[in-house]
């Protein structure tokens, strides 16, 4: 005899040696049609509730994405929120802050936001910091530091407000939706991955909730908590402004065109190499003159990384680049690509680009072109405090990408107005100059003296180097000696480097 | 030497506003507000005082809105307000 009766005391046995209990059949079937069933999932509440049940507490880390840049109303939105529900000591760590996010200088006035960990600053936002408006330095990382931070525990965030185009009341989320209710559309998720996937609660805030399955989506709801309908989460037509803007400066033009020239000798550029462009009008407009030179030529590139733009997506239509793998995307080109191309691919942060991960991207990155804010004498890149000593831009991508590349170029002007951007030394370290290999500027090309072969390979092709030092002195004798700036003593910003050592500080600006 | 008001230049990255008015008061009270006031502020100041007074003006209140212009476009500016104040065309 063996009827499942026979076994039942196999069966306590064999339960009782795992520690498990033994099945009891009072399962009821639910019998609500599934499409009435799924808008009473829930994981669908209102914005307070999902704060409330979040078991976000004074003191704890909560965290954002910057997708929308200047078009982002998450951020606002959920700070304002907590300040009205009488959080205080909160530690904000959003993959970056720009202009739009000034609302925040009130938050950190009455206590709400006490601690900030971020890519960048902007804005008033970034001026009010310098001048020494919080008593807790602000972290800066990269984005594959911060992505790898996340992963490791290193920055631990309790809970995540992550603003999606779309989400299935499960937490199925994406970028950009394919309802016809669609409002808003950022493409990429790549920052906010790793905040969803190792966050202690997750709430997507979303202005598009759709039926289920929402399918591409690029945050899972196996690591989604509650799912928040709003209005809106940011103003798609503000992504490409600020310092990812299409160029007509002939400036950038020139810049970019003797780029090209540099890229196109340097040994790199062979059929199937990878390329990256960085923010900043010359480095994305770099695409558009290799494009010539990748046909003429019957180049073709393996991949295209990072910030994707609509000029990366053209290549890619045209057969030039096989694949983009899209941490963010630049423009509403780039978003709809990713919707609609298979071979165009989102990547979470810490696949994209953290020293310590084997598979991250950057490690397969032969060619990377970055603009700056300041260069000096050795190679050291800033691209974060400007040269009033004030902060105004973001780490980015930059330390990763130079690192990890096979040639790093970095474009800038010789002058911005009266602001030198070769100097002796920058205001502050952002980029080793180990890692940086060639300076661009309208008034000659620097090689690094630790790579004598490529400065070969150029010579050799006709293009012209000076040192850097020439440089320097180019833009001084034009400008004259600045001033020392007025810093104060308070350290307002420190700087990691992308191995987790601390590499440089900020200090404040006295008034 | 009989001011009026005037003024040259523009608000444009590189450039600089530069607007002279009677003064009262003996000297030239320059008021500048500048993007790059706390590197080079000093210097600008200089060349716009050093210019009027090549010019024979003495006595007036500047206004300076820079934006980061060079020496060279900051003299130009100066003194393209100071013709358009003074009447007196330097330049024939």
């Amino acid at each position: 005899m063996n009827s499942i009766k026979d076994r039942a005391e196999l069966i306590a046995a064999a339960a009782k040696k795992m520690g498990k209990e033994v099945f009891k059949d009072n399962l009821v079937k639910i019998s609500t049609p599934r499409h009435e069933l799924q808008k009473e999932a829930g994981k669908v509440v209102t914005l307070e509730e999902a704060i409330m049940k979040s078991g976000l507490k004074d003191g704890m880390t909560i965290s954002f994405h910057h997708h929308f840049r200047g078009g982002d109303k998450v951020i606002n939105m959920v700070v304002a929120k907590l300040a009205e529900m009488g959080f205080k000591n909160l530690h904000l760590a959003s993959s970056s802050l720009i202009d739009v996010h000034k609302p925040l200088i009130d938050q950190i006035k009455n206590g709400v936001i006490t601690k900030i960990s971020t890519s960048g600053l902007r804005g008033e936002l970034a001026t009010a910091i310098s001048h020494g408006l919080m008593e807790e330095p602000v972290v800066f990382r990269s984005h594959g530091s911060r992505g790898y931070a996340i992963a490791k525990g290193e920055l631990h965030i309790d809970v995540a407000f992550l603003g999606a185009s779309s989400s299935d009341p499960l937490g199925n989320a994406a970028g950009f939706s394919t309802s016809e209710n669609a409002k808003s559309i950022c493409g990429s998720l790549g920052y906010a991955l790793p905040d969803a996937k190792y966050a202690d609660c997750t709430i997507i805030l979303t202005d598009d909730l759709v039926d289920y399955p929402n399918q591409l989506n690029a945050i899972s709801e196996a690591d989604v908590d509650y799912v928040v309908v709003v209005d809106s989460v940011g103003d798609s037509s503000k992504i490409a402004s600020g310092a990812i803007r299409d160029t007509k400066n002939p400036r950038d033009i020139l810049l970019a065109k003797k780029a090209s020239k540099v890229i196109i000798n340097s040994g790199y550029f062979e059929d199937g190499f990878s390329l990256q462009t960085g923010s900043g009008g010359a480095s994305l407009a770099v695409t558009k003159y290799l494009r010539q030179a990748m046909i003429d030529k019957g180049i073709k590139a393996r991949f295209a990384l990072g910030g994707i733009t609509s000029h990366m997506v053209k290549l890619h239509q045209e057969g030039l680049i096989d694949r983009l793998i899209d941490v963010q995307s630049f423009d509403k080109v780039a978003a709809e690509s990713l919707l609609n191309d298979p071979m165009h691919k989102s990547v979470a942060a810490n696949e994209y680009a953290a020293m310590l991960e084997p598979g991250s991207a950057t490690h397969f990155l032969d060619v990377v072109i970055l603009s700056a804010l300041e260069v000096d004498v050795n190679f050291n890149v800033n691209v974060l405090v400007g040269s009033d000593g004030i902060i105004r831009g973001a780490i980015g991508g930059p330390p990763d990408t130079a690192a990890d590349s096979a040639l790093s170029v970095i474009v800038c002007p010789l002058l911005r107005g009266r602001i030198p951007c070769v100097v002796d030394e920058v205001t502050t370290l952002i980029t080793p100059g180990s890692t940086v290999d060639v300076v661009v500027t309208e008034f000659g090309i620097a090689v690094n003296p630790n790579r004598p072969k490529l400065k070969e390979r150029l010579e050799a092709a006709g293009i012209e180097t000076v040192e850097i030092t020439a440089l320097r002195d180019r833009a001084k004798s034009i400008i004259g000696e600045a001033a020392p700036l007025p810093f104060g003593d308070k350290v307002v910003g420190i700087v990691m480097n992308r191995d987790g050592s601390v590499m440089d500080v900020i200090k404040n600006i006295a008034d | 030497m009989e001011l009026k008001n005037a003024m040259a230049g523009t608000l444009e990255s590189g450039d600089i506003l530069i607007q002279i008015a009677p003064s009262d008061v003996d000297g030239l009270h320059i008021e500048l507000d500048s993007t790059v006031a706390y590197q080079f502020g000093e210097q600008i100041k200089k060349v716009i005082i050093n210019t009027l007074l090549e010019l024979g003006i003495t006595q007036a209140n500047v206004k300076a809105t820079d934006k980061g212009a060079l020496d060279c476009t900051i003299k130009a500016r100066v003194t393209a307000a100071a013709v358009r104040s003074t009447g007196v065309d330097v330049w024939a």
